[in-house]
């Protein structure tokens, strides 16, 4: 027990440091992903089919394939098409040899196409009467998007969109396999050279579930502020 | 007076069925114009025409001498012609729900000043002060920094009042302003109602409440089938009314 105590203590350091390649995995696919799941879900509400079919699609598609099948067509896929074309050549380049931006790039994608559907039920969920209230007030289209339907539909998703967040925090280990080195991917490597099979997996699982519950609460906060008025009056 | 709202031949189809059917109406400045019939009657539908939350297949409707121009389709619907023009025009004329309709992510003092501040460009601080003296008008001051959901029906219906009111309006369209209430808040609604009639002010009143159409309309209009059967001031239209179908539809809902 000592022993394995000393060892988990060792390997503290290794795994803490990869803690916020995780966490900043997590924000900025949760802050793209989330922020491309409005044009995706106005999309495929909209009249028009050159809209709603692309967007449909793109919700099927991301919807239907493997997170990780993703991660690696765009790691290799565009690992591969990029050099040779006037991106090598641009300031992007010393990004794009970088594993780290194609996992962000693939888990917002993804995450873009499960938000975006959450957030056309949520937008249907929107009371039409408010929405009247503003067309009978004046409001311009984009006004009524902008200030009562989309506050309306975060509102009413932002449950289901915190579940969505924890299952992206733990879905960035997968960007272990595109070289990432991020808490999963650390642990797997301690394995390797410490020839320890559980101690590192426990560890890293410690970790994650400490990520999640900070995450949880953090987003009980938000959820509490935006759904102020469905609590009762102070 | 000045003619503020005018309703010119309009014409209603839902699909095959026909609404409207021809109505005219001319509200001048301080007219409180009260319009009765029963469900189906198509007073709502009119209501609704004249701020285009329902798009008229024909007919003019003209506010403070503007009218709003429309488009005819092949299909036998018509369209704006200018979606801007309808917005100011909107702006203009406020409207107060059956179900009140407050933004419920917004508190009652964010409802008041959300369309002046968006719409019309007034600056936060005058919204603000405007508001706050509005719902002190309309009895509810107390309750600005409360969400629609904390309050009663009756409140809820005030503030919605005082957000129509925000606008300065030249008309205010009332929609069954009393009929999703508890009986018991009915009468604080219709109070502030009848203020804001004694101030003069232009309002289309679509209610049931007959007490308050005899009081305080300038003319009652009674809808039937689509079509305006008989209008008047309301001691003629009620102690004697000429078409069989208005007396039908008294005797059925006097007390």
């Amino acid at each position: 027990m000592d022993e394995s105590l000393s060892f988990f203590l060792s390997i503290a350091p290794t795994l803490l440091a990869a803690v916020p390649v995780t966490l900043t995995l997590t924000f900025f696919s949760a802050l793209i992903g989330n922020s491309l799941a409005v044009p995706v879900a106005v999309a495929s509400l909209s009249p028009n089919p050159l809209l709603r079919y692309p967007s449909a699609f793109y919700i099927f598609v991301m919807r239907g394939t493997p997170l990780l099948a993703q991660t690696y067509l765009i790691y290799y896929g565009l690992g591969e098409l990029l050099p040779g074309t006037w991106v090598q050549k641009s300031f992007l380049w010393p990004y794009l040899r970088d594993g780290f931006w194609y996992a962000i790039f693939a888990f917002s994608l993804n995450t873009a196409g499960y938000t975006g559907e959450i957030l056309r039920g949520a937008i249907m969920a929107v009371p039409k009467g408010e929405i009247e209230a503003a067309r009978a007030y004046g409001f311009s289209k984009s006004l009524i998007f902008w200030r009562v339907t989309l506050p309306r539909a975060i509102q009413i998703c932002l449950p289901t969109m915190t579940g969505e967040t924890i299952l992206l925090l733990k879905a960035t280990s997968l960007a272990s396999l595109i070289t990432v080195w991020e808490v999963m991917g650390t642990a797997r490597q301690i394995q390797k050279v410490t020839f320890r099979v559980y101690e590192p997996l426990i560890a890293a699982g410690l970790l994650y579930i400490i990520m999640v519950f900070i995450l949880t609460r953090l987003m009980m906060i938000v959820e509490r502020r935006i759904n102020r008025h469905r609590l009762a009056p102070v | 007076m000045d003619t503020t709202l005018k309703v010119e031949d309009l014409h209603k189809k839902f699909g095959e069925v026909e609404v409207l059917k021809g109505v005219s109406l001319e509200a001048r400045t301080g007219d409180v114009i009260a319009m009765i019939g029963s469900s189906g009657s198509g007073k709502s539908t009119l209501l609704r025409c004249i701020n285009l939350l329902e798009i008229p297949n024909s007919g003019r409707v003209t506010v403070n001498g503007e009218l709003i121009r429309m488009k005819a389709l092949p299909d036998g619907t018509a369209k704006p012609e200018d979606m801007k023009q309808v917005e100011r025009i909107r702006s203009k004329l406020a409207m107060v729900f059956q179900g009140f309709n407050l933004w419920s992510h917004r508190t009652i003092l964010e409802n008041v000043i959300e369309a002046p501040i968006h719409v019309l460009g007034v600056p936060r601080n005058e919204a603000i002060e405007r508001a706050e003296a509005l719902l002190a008008k309309v009895g509810i001051a107390e309750k600005r920094n409360f969400y629609p959901n904390h309050l009663s029906g009756g409140q809820q219906q005030r503030a919605a009042i005082a957000r129509a009111l925000a606008m300065e309006p030249s008309v205010l369209l009332f929609d069954e302003p009393t009929s999703a209430l508890d009986p018991e808040l009915v009468g604080e609604v219709l109070q502030v109602m009848r203020k804001l009639a004694e101030e003069g002010r232009t309002m289309l009143v679509v209610t049931h409440e007959m007490g308050f159409a005899r009081d305080v309309a300038s003319e009652i209009v009674f809808l039937h089938k689509g079509q305006i059967e008989e209008k008047g001031a309301p001691r003629e239209v009620l102690s004697a009314p000429k078409s069989e179908r208005l007396k039908q539809f008294l005797s059925s809902t006097r007390h």
